[in-house]
């Protein structure tokens, strides 16, 4: 069982190492890079190409640990006893299971992906680290431990927004995804317009990485956005003529590449 | 056999422990890491957890490979000491050996060629010329041989192996931070303002028995939402000059703070508070933030830590032209003056040693800027100071009466 990319995405060598890695060791899987490139792709395309059940568990900010596991709804308990419902006398009834039991309950290994840990809370990831290590909880209500049937495959994805703990990077495998270079990148764009010109994929291609080169920009355009803007260069025939004045200007549709008005702005200026 | 690149990395500063390289030990025995591009991977996926680290890690792994590759050009995973022995007895005259022995056996000298490696600047010479002048070792023979690096390369579409690790990408993202901030986390955990804001999400059991017990011993459920520390943080930083003594000391501190504070802003200035602050040092000239539109920017809730030596001429911070780096059309104290009134909850952060303050003036004259309000970087004073911000918190800010404060 291993995964080298599919037809809708392209994975690097050290990607499919690092997934094989996840697979075959165990462990859950932490993956980091700039947004657009692929990180929460990563899992649906992973249980695509091995054709698994993916179990997607988005994380808030007000997410609590608990979640993931279970919740003990005490309220629609109380509220049955007062209206003399049978089923109050068992606390497994308002046990309502989170997406981490469902993936240990499942009966073939799944891929569960925990999409932008660092979302929550400070102390979020510490309250897994028994359940991710071990892959087992305890439900105190009904007193019994669950232990994953079989283990998932657990992939991570995190923007950064707060550090992760020791302990929980400890036990987890870390893949830092690139942005890809020009090479990856023309293979990424013909998974997704295949049959692009070769001339307007280059002067697509050396527009976006000029953009992205730009000093000062706040969020630079990546994959996903680029992906995006040929579609709309594509629909409205576009940038097929070198201006005629020979100036540098503003790439049409700039508004699907850069996501951010004072972006907007400087690009602007400088092009004016 | 990986035990060299586990301890270099260790030595390094970067976090490795018996943990991960048992792991990884596992990964090859299963046969995940065959080439020297897969084990690449493999050993970064495994041992590195951070993308700061990850300059270092190809550094450390290119210096790692250099080392190994001499031995023989050869996948690092079939590099066994079964395998280097067979090399030895197969390949040497019994003069060879012998010679090897008295230099303390094959391994010692694979380790004295390795240390070589790695104390040298320029990764290709040196170590090959020490071989050449041994004479006595297995690989001498193949000599430096650039082509050599390239073992594992696979097809056109992989980049060669060393290039990757070569080309240092993520230089970047490298910052030389030990993340040992325990304790300052702790202290700047006093700094915490819960505030019930948002969705009612807890039950509020005070409530819901008060208000059952009054509806006849009907349940009536009472939410409340959840607490939450909401505290909003204005970090500005002096950096360069007499501060490059802290360098190590703040940078931990603003790793503490960036992992406490979910509403972090930082800026950086230089010696003492102009028009201008810069959020990236590296283009503090072409990049700034006028401090106008900083103070324009974070509402008056934002609690203000001042991180300074406030060490410098005094006429840096009275006089309108003081600054050392550009014209400053008005003094540093206006500036002080404007900035403390904006934010009243302010601090000065002082890494010099408090008994010395009194010697400077310009730190005297600064500790008036803000109120007296200046601590030392210790635990002991960072405690105070965040005890301070939150204090100064009680008289000025309205937030409803749901705020609670816990010290």
């Amino acid at each position: 069982m291993s995964f080298k990319g599919t037809e809708t995405y392209i994975a690097s060598n050290e990607l499919q190492v690092a997934v094989n890695a996840a697979i075959h060791l165990e462990k859950p899987l932490l993956v980091k890079g700039e947004p657009g490139t692929g990180k929460t792709l990563l899992a649906h395309e992973i249980a695509n190409s091995l054709g698994k059940k993916l179990i997607t568990w988005h994380i808030k900010s007000t997410t609590k640990a608990q979640q993931g596991l279970y919740e003990y709804d005490a309220v629609s308990r109380l509220r049955d006893s007062q209206l003399g419902n049978d089923k109050v006398h068992d606390i497994a009834n308002y046990i309502v299971k989170g997406k981490l039991w469902e993936a240990f309950d499942s009966e073939e290994s799944v891929v569960l992906l925990i999409d932008e840990i660092d979302k929550a809370d400070i102390e979020f990831p510490n309250d897994l680290l028994l359940e991710l290590d071990k892959m087992e909880f305890y439900c105190y209500e009904t007193q019994e431990t669950v232990i994953a049937k079989k283990r998932p495959i657990i992939i991570i994805t995190s923007n950064n927004e707060k550090e992760l703990p020791d302990a929980f990077l400890r036990r987890c495998l870390f893949h830092f995804i690139r942005f890809p270079e020009e090479e990856q990148m023309k293979q990424i764009v013909d998974v997704h317009h295949p049959g692009l010109k070769e001339e307007m994929l280059n002067r697509a291609l050396s527009e976006f990485y000029r953009l992205r080169k730009v000093n000062g920009i706040k969020k630079r355009p990546s994959t996903s956005e680029l992906v995006d803007w040929i579609s709309l260069i594509l629909r409205d025939d576009l940038l097929k003529d070198e201006p005629e004045d020979g100036k540098r200007k503003l790439p049409p549709h700039l508004g699907s590449l850069i996501k951010n008005e004072q972006d907007l702005m400087l690009l602007e200026r400088m092009f004016s | 056999m990986f035990l060299q690149l586990f301890y270099a990395l260790k030595h390094e500063g970067i976090p490795v422990s018996l943990r991960e390289y048992l792991t990884l030990l596992e990964a090859v025995k299963a046969g995940l890491g065959e080439t020297v591009d897969d084990f690449y991977s493999l050993a970064r996926t495994i041992l590195i957890k951070h993308e700061e680290h990850l300059d270092r890690f190809d550094s450390i792994f290119s210096q790692y490979v250099a080392g190994s590759m001499k031995l023989s050009p050869t996948d690092l995973s079939k590099i066994q000491e079964e395998w280097l022995k067979y090399v030895t007895e197969n390949n040497l005259t019994d003069e060879e050996k012998a010679m090897i022995e008295a230099m303390g056996g094959l391994e010692e000298l694979a380790k004295r060629f390795q240390e070589l490696m790695e104390e040298q600047q320029e990764r290709h010479q040196g170590g090959s010329k020490w071989i050449g002048t041994a004479g006595t070792s297995p690989f001498g023979a193949n000599g430096y041989n650039p082509a050599g690096y390239r073992i594992g390369q696979s097809g056109s579409r992989n980049r060669s192996a060393v290039k990757v690790w070569d080309k240092r990408e993520f230089k970047d993202l490298s910052d030389k931070e030990e993340l040992n901030t325990r304790n300052l986390k702790m202290a700047l955990r006093r700094l915490r303002v819960f505030t019930r804001q948002g969705h009612e999400e807890e039950l509020d059991l005070d409530k819901t028995i008060k208000n059952t017990s009054k509806n006849a011993g009907f349940l009536q459920i009472e939410m409340v939402p959840e607490r939450k520390n909401n505290v909003k943080v204005l970090m500005l930083f002096d950096i360069g000059g007499t501060m490059d003594d802290h360098i190590d000391l703040c940078s931990k501190l603003f790793s503490a703070a960036k992992y406490e504070f979910k509403h972090l802003e930082f800026y950086y200035f230089h010696n003492c508070l102009y028009e201008r602050l810069w959020k990236e040092n590296r283009r503090r000239f072409n990049n700034i933030s006028p401090t106008f539109d900083v103070m324009n920017k974070f509402n008056d809730d934002y609690r203000l830590i001042i991180v300074g030596d406030a060490s410098m001429s005094p006429w840096e911070i009275l006089h309108p032209g003081g600054s050392v780096e550009h014209n400053n059309p008005e003094s540093g104290l206006v500036w002080m003056d404007r900035i403390t009134k904006k934010f009243k909850h302010h601090v000065w952060i002082n890494p010099n040693p408090k008994d010395m303050w009194e010697y400077s003036e310009s730190t005297r004259i600064l500790k008036q800027c803000v109120n007296d309000r200046m601590f030392p970087l210790t635990m002991e004073g960072l405690s105070s100071a965040m005890q301070m911000l939150k204090t100064s918190n009680k008289r000025s800010t309205n937030v409803s009466n749901s705020e609670e404060r816990f010290g």
